[in-house]
């Protein structure tokens, strides 16, 4: 999944700026970022709440509308909203970075304001917690390392193993991060397959990757 | 023509490196400065490459002034600030102003700098860039096949911790370091005396080291407050609590910092595995030629 989390509320306010009129949707997404716990049904109405109680303390007359799309980044499920969007003066989408971008994309009209700090490829390792798994390199190699990303999960993206910062498992960074290749050695190790590890990785192809320039997917 | 280093090294002559670590400045002299502080004292200079991932004036740059002073300088490169291209366009740079000595390291990561906010670059690993550099060296190509006119006549070197953890994993990573072509290896200044001990000995019984002679890393500890940093922001270095007890209660913080780097390498010295030591001086450049005085090591 994407994980991302909420912008500040005076962040949203500084972006939202004036808008032209006083008719604000707030749009969320029902997918990646409500798994964040940022986009579903309860986070909008927080938004609004908080964004109706600003209009109120200014006395800017706001009004507010509120949806929570199955996926902000798919056209036909904007398009279910599209009166909405367009009778409305500011857009703040709840959606991931992606999502965002297709409601500019398909409402060229829409004044799109991003409320989302759009982060990683993750999971959940537990409630609020949510942890960096990929970077989209296009070219999997976990197979290599126990089906540890060192890409993603090593601050290095080290290939042929761990830098000489590493301490009690956790990564030099930051004690609370912890460090791929001990992750990696533990795993190994519990089922005899260190030998995955002795091998020479040499240089990663990175064409796949951002690296080779803006990708696009072709299936079928 | 090898250089001095290699020439020791393959001699079996015990060996001093020594590191600089070059200035914030655009001024030759304030570099100068330091080399000449440590000028004489060892055999070759490392010339560390924007350490602790803070702004400096560049490895190469440094590594030229060692040469207009008669030093012979180790050229630190790491992958943090460099892609396969730059590493390999400024190797072949440095080989033609007479560099011929590069450790390759991974680096520290950018948050323990002064530009916490850089991008970090990673496009290859240390080990992966003993690969493309020994690729050069040995086979005059690039990476991806172009022949070079003139391939670099290079002596690459690669860093180890012994204390790093998990060991096993540690010591299979230094065995790719080798196995890509690194020829010398140093390690991170050692304060724990039996624990490097029993690292070397695991090294040697796996015949990780058989390719690759190991420099013992030595800092001289200045006072406690310099030892408490290194415990405690100097990534991958380990100061037991008895080194850190023995600078507290010194009444001479500095002799007594003298006396703990001249026992470690009197200890490390009487090591069948160790080919050397590397004087890591930090902010103490006056202090290494008394060092070396006293442990019989210069001249
Ligand atoms: S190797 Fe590439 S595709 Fe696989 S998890 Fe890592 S970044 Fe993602
Ligand atoms: S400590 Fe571990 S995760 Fe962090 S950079 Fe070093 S090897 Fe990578």
């Amino acid at each position: 999944m994407i994980v991302g989390t909420r912008k500040p509320f005076e962040e949203i306010i500084a972006l939202l700026g004036e808008p032209v009129g006083n008719r604000i949707l707030v749009l969320g997404c029902d997918s990646c970022m409500a798994v964040s716990l940022a986009s579903g049904e309860a986070e909008v109405k927080e938004l609004i709440d908080e964004l109706r109680e600003h209009s109120d303390a200014l006395g800017l007359g706001w009004e507010f509308e509120g949806r929570t799309l199955k996926r902000q980044c798919e056209r036909k499920y904007e398009e279910r909203v599209s009166e909405l969007i367009d009778g409305s003066d500011a857009v703040v989408s709840l959606g991931c970075g992606v999502g965002a971008q297709m409601l500019s994309e398909n409402f060229p009209l829409a004044n799109v304001v991003p409320a989302i700090n759009t982060s990683n490829m993750g999971a959940p390792e537990a409630r609020g917690i949510f942890k960096e798994k990929c970077m989209g390199c296009g070219d999997c190699t976990i197979h290599r390392t126990a089906g540890v990303c060192v890409l993603a999960r090593c601050s290095k993206a080290l290939q042929n193993g761990p830098c000489g910062g590493t301490t009690d498992g956790k990564c030099e960074i930051d004690p609370e991060t912890d460090c791929a290749w001990a992750t990696i050695y533990d795993s190994l190790k519990r089922r005899g397959r260190l030998d995955d590890v002795r091998g020479l990785v040499p240089p990663k192809d990175w064409s796949r990757s951002h690296s080779g320039g803006v990708r696009t997917v072709r299936v079928g | 023509m090898p250089g001095i280093l290699e020439r020791k090294l393959a001699d079996g002559e015990f060996v001093v490196t020594a590191e600089i670590g070059p200035p914030k400045s655009a001024d030759p002299g304030d570099f100068l400065k330091k080399a000449r502080m440590v000028k004489g004292c060892a055999d070759a200079y490392n010339v560390t490459d924007n350490q602790t991932a803070t702004v400096r004036m560049s490895s190469l740059a440094g590594c030229v002034l060692c040469l207009s002073e008669g030093m012979e300088p180790i050229m630190q490169i790491t992958c943090r600030d460099r892609n396969r291209l730059a590493i390999q366009s400024d190797v072949l740079g440095a080989a033609a102003l007479g560099v011929r000595n590069v450790l390759c390291l991974s680096g520290d990561h950018q948050s323990f700098g002064n530009q916490p906010g850089a991008k970090n670059v990673y496009d290859i690993d240390s080990t992966q860039e003993l690969m493309v550099l020994d690729r050069m060296r040995a086979k005059g190509e690039l990476w991806g096949g172009e022949r070079l006119a003139k391939a670099p006549d290079l002596f690459l070197g690669a860093a180890a911790n012994p204390f790093g953890e998990p060991a096993e994993m540690h010591m299979i990573r230094l065995a790719k370091k080798i196995a890509a072509g690194a020829r010398f290896i140093q390690t991170q200044a050692i304060f724990d005396v039996d624990l490097f001990e029993r690292w070397l000995g695991h090294a040697e019984r796996e015949g990780v080291t058989d390719g690759a002679s190991v420099i013992a890393g030595i800092i001289p500890l200045k006072s406690y407050a310099a030892a408490k940093h290194i415990a405690e922001g100097v990534p991958g270095t380990f100061v037991p609590d008895r080194v850190l007890e023995r600078m507290s209660s010194a009444a001479d913080e500095s002799a007594e910092g003298m006396r703990i780097a001249a026992e470690t390498i009197e200890a490390v010295r009487g090591m069948a595995g160790v080919s050397g030591i590397h004087v890591m001086p930090i902010y103490w450049y006056s202090g290494v030629r008394p060092l070396l005085e006293t442990t019989g090591l210069l001249g």
